[in-house]
């Protein structure tokens, strides 16, 4: 039986574990995203949060994920279930890329933008959300398809503790020696990821601000 | 009420000190009046303290002593006293600072809209800018980086100007321009200030313009006022460092002439 029949032959588990997979991801990227993305806009505004922010964002990264989710594990309420301990590593590793693109983004924008919006009478507020944000989104829409490419990777390992994704069918094909199981769980996540890298890609470009 | 408003001047520094944020002084004891309707240069070389003197009119800083009197009144300390503070004053500078995602319609427009006057007045009061600052009302669609320099800084000016302040501050505002278009848009200034009456405060290192701009100019040195003069007076001034603004910059003209003669 080749790789193809095989895809074919399991596309409803593979469908499932897929769909799975996307809501470790998506769950996660968004609570990130809520989280990291004021916590950028914070540091850029009071510097002295600058270097506890992304001292903390940079040791979880050091964390091998394996072993954050075995740390997780006992943590009542969380450890529970296997989801949500998932979710909440994800979020921890996504978080990094997007606080540290968020405040990058707006200490980009050009000094003579936001001292003219200050001399103009805008408030921090106005020029928050009317000037840096929309001037440093299309570096914030990096650090979120960083934040996405690296969670389809990571959430493979998130089967390890029973919390599903494509990851099962990697784990399964390890355990069985398989290589077809260990493709059918592979292949589609690499897709994924290749998929949300190109469209955020776009969107980005899109976004970038005109010189 | 009304008698009295005339006496007393746009903008007044009494006793005004600044320290950079590190702790180095960058303005002493600042004393200077500016009247209203004039047009005051502050001349001076890179760190005589002249952007910081501007920057303490619309508390973009804040001095480290003595007080800045706007309209009589001492500048704003609350943080909403200040926004209104500024939207009443005019700013111009340099590098324009025009909102690169903004059309030139909505950056100068931003003021008035903050203000919450009705769109067809802004639209209005847009079109009437634009032919004031000698631009295209076709333009209004177009984005910051689809005109030329002397373009944006014209857009710079509108923008200040929109939304009818009685005092602009310009900050080597025709600096970056090439010599013919920054010719142009002195040329321009001279006309509108004739017409507009707004209390201006120009910085500038160039002696010419401030010559040519100024009704009083204010000669700042490492953070002191040496002297202030009107334009003519400058030219015959026998403090030290005036005559050698005069000498420099008679000093090209000089050696044209004998390099012609010769």
């Amino acid at each position: 039986m080749n790789l193809l029949q095989f895809l074919a032959q399991n596309r409803a588990e593979i469908l499932q574990l897929t769909l799975e997979h996307l809501w470790l991801v998506g769950v996660s990227t968004l609570i990130a995203a809520v989280v990291g993305i004021p916590l950028g806009a914070m540091i850029a505004r009071w510097p002295a949060f600058n270097k506890p922010v992304l001292t903390a964002a940079n040791i979880v990264q050091t964390i091998p994920s394996l072993a954050l989710f075995g740390f997780l594990l006992p943590v009542p309420w969380l450890g529970d279930r296997a989801e949500r301990l998932a979710i909440l590593a994800l979020t921890l590793y996504a978080l990094l890329p997007l606080i540290r693109n968020t405040y990058t983004g707006i200490r980009g924008v050009d000094p003579a933008v936001v001292e003219a919006g200050r001399a103009m009478g805008l408030t921090e507020g106005q020029l928050l959300w009317q000037v840096q944000l929309p001037l440093a989104s299309s570096v914030i829409l990096s650090g979120l398809r960083i934040a996405i490419v690296i969670s389809v990777g990571l959430a493979t390992i998130a089967a390890a503790i029973g919390a599903g994704g494509l990851g099962e069918l990697i784990f399964r094909g390890l355990a069985m020696v398989n290589n077809q199981l260990i493709l059918a769980g592979a292949i589609p996540a690499a897709l994924l990821a290749l998929l949300a890298d190109f469209g955020l890609g776009w969107l980005e470009a899109r976004l970038r601000p005109v010189q | 009420m009304e008698a009295k408003k005339k006496d007393i001047s746009a903008i007044e520094f009494r006793d005004v000190s600044y320290e950079s944020p590190t702790g180095q002084k960058v303005l002493a004891g600042l004393n200077l009046e500016v009247q209203r309707g004039e047009t005051l240069v502050l001349l001076g070389r890179s760190g005589s303290g002249k952007t910081t003197t501007l920057k303490l009119v619309n508390r973009l800083l804040m001095p480290a002593r003595g007080e800045v009197y706007v309209e009589g009144k001492p500048a704003a300390k609350k943080q909403e006293d200040i926004v209104r503070l500024r939207r009443g004053i005019g700013y111009v500078i340099q590098e324009v600072g025009l909102f690169p995602h903004y059309t030139i319609g909505r950056n100068i427009g931003l003021v008035p809209r903050m203000e919450r006057w009705a769109e067809e007045k802004i639209r209005q009061r847009t079109r009437e800018l634009l032919q004031l600052v000698g631009l295209d009302a076709q333009l209004t669609g177009r984005y910051p980086h689809q005109l030329s320099g002397g373009q944006r800084q014209r857009v710079g000016v509108a923008r200040a100007l929109a939304a009818n302040p009685a005092i602009l501050l310009m900050d080597e505002p025709f600096g970056a321009l090439d010599p013919l278009t920054r010719d142009e848009l002195q040329r321009e200034f001279i006309s509108l200030q004739q017409r507009l009456r707004k209390t201006v405060l120009f910085v500038t290192h160039d002696l010419n313009e401030a010559l040519r701009l100024g009704s009083r100019i204010a000669l700042l040195d490492a953070g002191k006022l040496v002297t202030v003069l009107a334009p003519h007076d400058f030219l015959h001034s026998t403090n030290s460092l005036a005559a050698a603004y005069v000498k420099a910059f008679g000093a090209g003209l000089t050696a044209a002439e004998n390099g012609a003669a010769q």
